[in-house]
């Protein structure tokens, strides 16, 4: 065994366990808090926010001058044109661009920084020689894993609001606000249209959690950040792929990322929940298999770095 | 193990290592035994919740058929499955474009009924329904990200393309005929209501047994055509026991294999719809297609003449009938629809190159008294197209196409 699992070993295991509650729950809210700073304050973190903060200015800006000379996106044409999905209501209310702009990270820009972070974890302290460290105080493996898991979670609410906050605004700039037609054809308040905003960047943050927790698995079998961080972004493309192969359609609704577009649903009227709640329960899924699978991994590992 | 400790290695250490070898493969059972119970609960919790049919008292045949007919279901709201498999290749966008085009000319709103509902030809799909008394009434298809819905609000009827931000508009001129329009056969009981019209002494009409359909409990009623020759095997309403709504409209074909027609509700309730459901007023923005001024206005015909695969022989006669120059031939399911286009008939493989070639490798050839001629098939309706011209339509066998040919000659 290595001196700093025996280390932990002996702490979780110690006598004094049940004495020092108090103060390991303290420690790990500290822990948590110095997780947190590192990783918002990292500048890789702070530029993958930045891309996907200037994706839904980049879409608001090109709607705008697409229909400057007063035509519609994507020409109208008989099949409704091209584009993600909602591009066609931004004209007529700048809050539609949340959606439209959500509708459009998802699919990759998202993932790949939830893939980046999550892959970063734990490899990454391994790469950079501070993993040991961080065991050798007083935390125990689980609880650096949940730390970890939590700091990846986190991350994926941080980072779906930066793309809602930023296209809310360049929408308010843009375009006019007011109240909005539901897909459904029934008219909602913008203050219930905000509302729902609210709830799909929710629902967007939460289809992220299995993929986060998949990267966090893959993170603990490898001692490289980078590897860590392609192999989760290269499962990420692979099951986007694969999800798109008609003779596949069997397996395509256990793939992570199938239902992930059933955010869309909340803007029905009545909200149609069936894919919404299989999309949850299958992100809940593969959090507990991937997460339990990293802790057996990761508990057991020898550190060596 | 870490690099410190391998100098030293007694049998002691590897019985360790051993032990802690298997404690290490210990904690991979966790994530096997979540994925196995997540299993497990997805292949039996159906299997459990599915309690078994239902006990019902015993009613006839045309006790069921007076239920139905008796029912007046005004309020409901629910959420319909429809899957048609008619056989025919996936053209996709293809096939819609092909099919409006058929059935409609001039300006294409891509919010008009006739070219969106043929999209229910093929392919599963998922629709809402919702109704409150005759005067308003709400179909939804619902797509990805978009949603197409229909909307019938005492005078004005609404189509609106959420995908394109487009509206059609048509005003009905009086009530009745507004019932008439809005009269979409996207539910179950419209096809239920279809296939009953054509039940006759060359039909068997049987209960057999009872079924749960959207959580409740249903009487299962099988309509079957007693002559041969028909390509319709037979058809099954679910009729919800308590208000006599059919539930599920089920349609075999007699060559075996997955349903050709399919629709079923699989949520479904009778409390009375929000009134909100039905107001409608064209969003900011949206290009708004008026209707009923240029003569081809939306007709109750149209919007069920488009999605609707001619249920039954007797339905595809009806159909038959109204055209110019058509005939019918024989009876009940059996029924046989044919005109002459007065043409050359199709092309063959050496007269029109490789376009007559590939037509040929999509139908059969045959020949009988009647001459040569070219056979298209469709899991329920079958073509006979001869060489000098003459067509003949039925959900009919290919032999039934041939003999009515024959005669005919």
């Amino acid at each position: 065994m290595s001196q700093a699992e025996a280390a932990t070993d002996a702490v979780t295991t110690g006598p004094a366990a049940g004495a020092v509650r108090a103060p390991r729950l303290l420690w790990t809210f500290g822990l948590l808090r110095s997780e947190l700073l590192t990783t918002f304050r990292r500048w890789r973190t702070l530029a993958l926010l930045g891309v996907l903060a200037a994706v839904p200015i980049l879409v608001g800006i090109a709607v705008k001058i697409e229909t400057s000379d007063g035509s519609s996106v994507g020409g109208g044409g008989p099949d409704g044109g091209g584009g993600p999905a909602f591009i066609s209501q931004i004209t007529n209310n700048g809050l539609f661009l949340v959606f439209t702009a959500l509708a459009a990270t998802l699919p990759f820009f998202l993932p790949m920084a939830i893939g980046v972070v999550a892959g970063d974890a734990v490899a990454g302290e391994a790469n950079a020689g501070t993993l040991r460290y961080l065991l050798v105080a007083p935390a125990g493996r689980t609880r650096l894993l949940l730390t970890k898991y939590a700091i990846v979670l986190a991350f994926c609410l941080v980072a779906t609001l930066t793309v809602a906050v930023s296209a809310l605004t360049v929408g308010a700039v843009l375009f006019p606000l007011g109240d909005l037609t539901t897909i459904s054809g029934t008219q909602i308040s913008f203050a219930d249209g905000l509302g729902r905003a609210l709830l799909i960047a929710l629902v967007v943050a939460a289809s992220l959690v299995g993929i986060a927790a998949l990267g966090l698995f893959v993170s603990t079998l490898t001692g490289s950040g980078i590897a860590a961080m392609a192999t989760t972004v290269g499962l990420l493309i692979t099951v986007q792929i694969l999800d798109q192969i008609p003779q596949l359609h069997a397996i395509q609704p256990y793939f992570f990322s199938h239902y992930w577009l059933s955010f869309a649903d909340l803007m029905r009227e009545p909200v149609y929940w069936d894919d919404l709640v299989k999309n949850l329960g299958l992100q809940g899924l593969y959090a507990v298999v991937f997460g339990s699978a990293a802790w057996a991994r990761f508990t057991a590992k020898d550190i060596t770095a | 193990m870490a690099p410190y400790e391998s100098d030293e290695s007694t049998t002691a250490e590897e019985a360790d290592d051993l032990r802690a070898g298997r404690r290490k493969a210990a904690r991979y059972v966790v994530p096997v035994a979540v994925v196995g119970v997540a299993a497990a609960t997805i292949g039996l919790v159906p299997a459990l919740a599915d309690s078994g049919d239902p006990d019902l008292p015993k009613i006839s045949a045309q006790q069921l058929i007076d239920k139905i007919a008796k029912s007046d279901v005004q309020q409901l709201s629910g959420t319909v499955k429809i899957s048609t498999d008619l056989g025919l290749p996936d053209l996709g966008g293809l096939e819609s474009s092909l099919m409006s085009g058929a059935t409609r000319s001039g300006d294409d709103s891509s919010a008009d009924p006739s070219s969106k509902l043929t999209e229910l030809a093929t392919g599963t799909h998922t629709l809402r329904v919702a109704s409150d008394g005759p005067d308003r009434q709400k179909v939804s298809l619902l797509q990805d990200a978009a949603e197409y819905s229909l909307i019938h609000n005492g005078k004005d009827i609404w189509g609106y393309d959420s995908r394109s931000n487009e509206v059609y508009h048509s005003t009905a001129a009086d009530s009745a005929d507004a019932h008439k329009k809005q009269d979409v056969p996207a539910t179950p009981k419209d096809f239920a209501e279809e296939a009953l019209k054509s039940v006759d002494d060359t039909t068997s009409v049987s209960v057999q047994g009872t079924a749960q359909v959207a959580g409740r409990d249903a009487y299962r009623l099988v309509v079957k055509p007693k002559q041969s020759g028909s390509t319709v095997g037979q058809i099954t309403v679910a009729v919800d026991a308590k208000t006599g709504m059919p539930l599920k409209f089920t349609l075999t074909p007699s060559s075996g294999g997955a349903a050709v027609v399919d629709a079923g509700f699989t949520k479904v309730s009778f409390a009375k719809p929000s009134a909100s459901t039905f107001d409608f007023t064209p969003p900011k923005g949206a290009k708004v297609t008026e209707d009923g001024k240029d003569g081809h206005g939306l007709k109750g015909d149209d919007l069920k003449g488009d999605d609707k695969a001619p249920r039954s022989g007797e339905d595809f006669a009806k159909g038959a009938k109204g055209s110019d120059g058509m005939k019918v031939l024989g009876s009940g399911w059996n029924s046989i629809a044919t005109f002459d286009t007065g043409g050359q008939g199709m092309p063959s493989g050496s007269e029109a190159g490789q376009f007559g070639g590939f037509l040929d490798s999509l139908g059969d050839k045959v020949s009988g008294k009647f001459g040569s001629g070219t056979v298209f098939k469709t899991r329920l309706i079958n073509a006979l197209i001869t060489d000098d011209g003459k067509v003949y339509v039925g959900a009919v066998s290919k032999d039934a196409l041939v003999k009515a040919a024959d005669a005919a000659k």
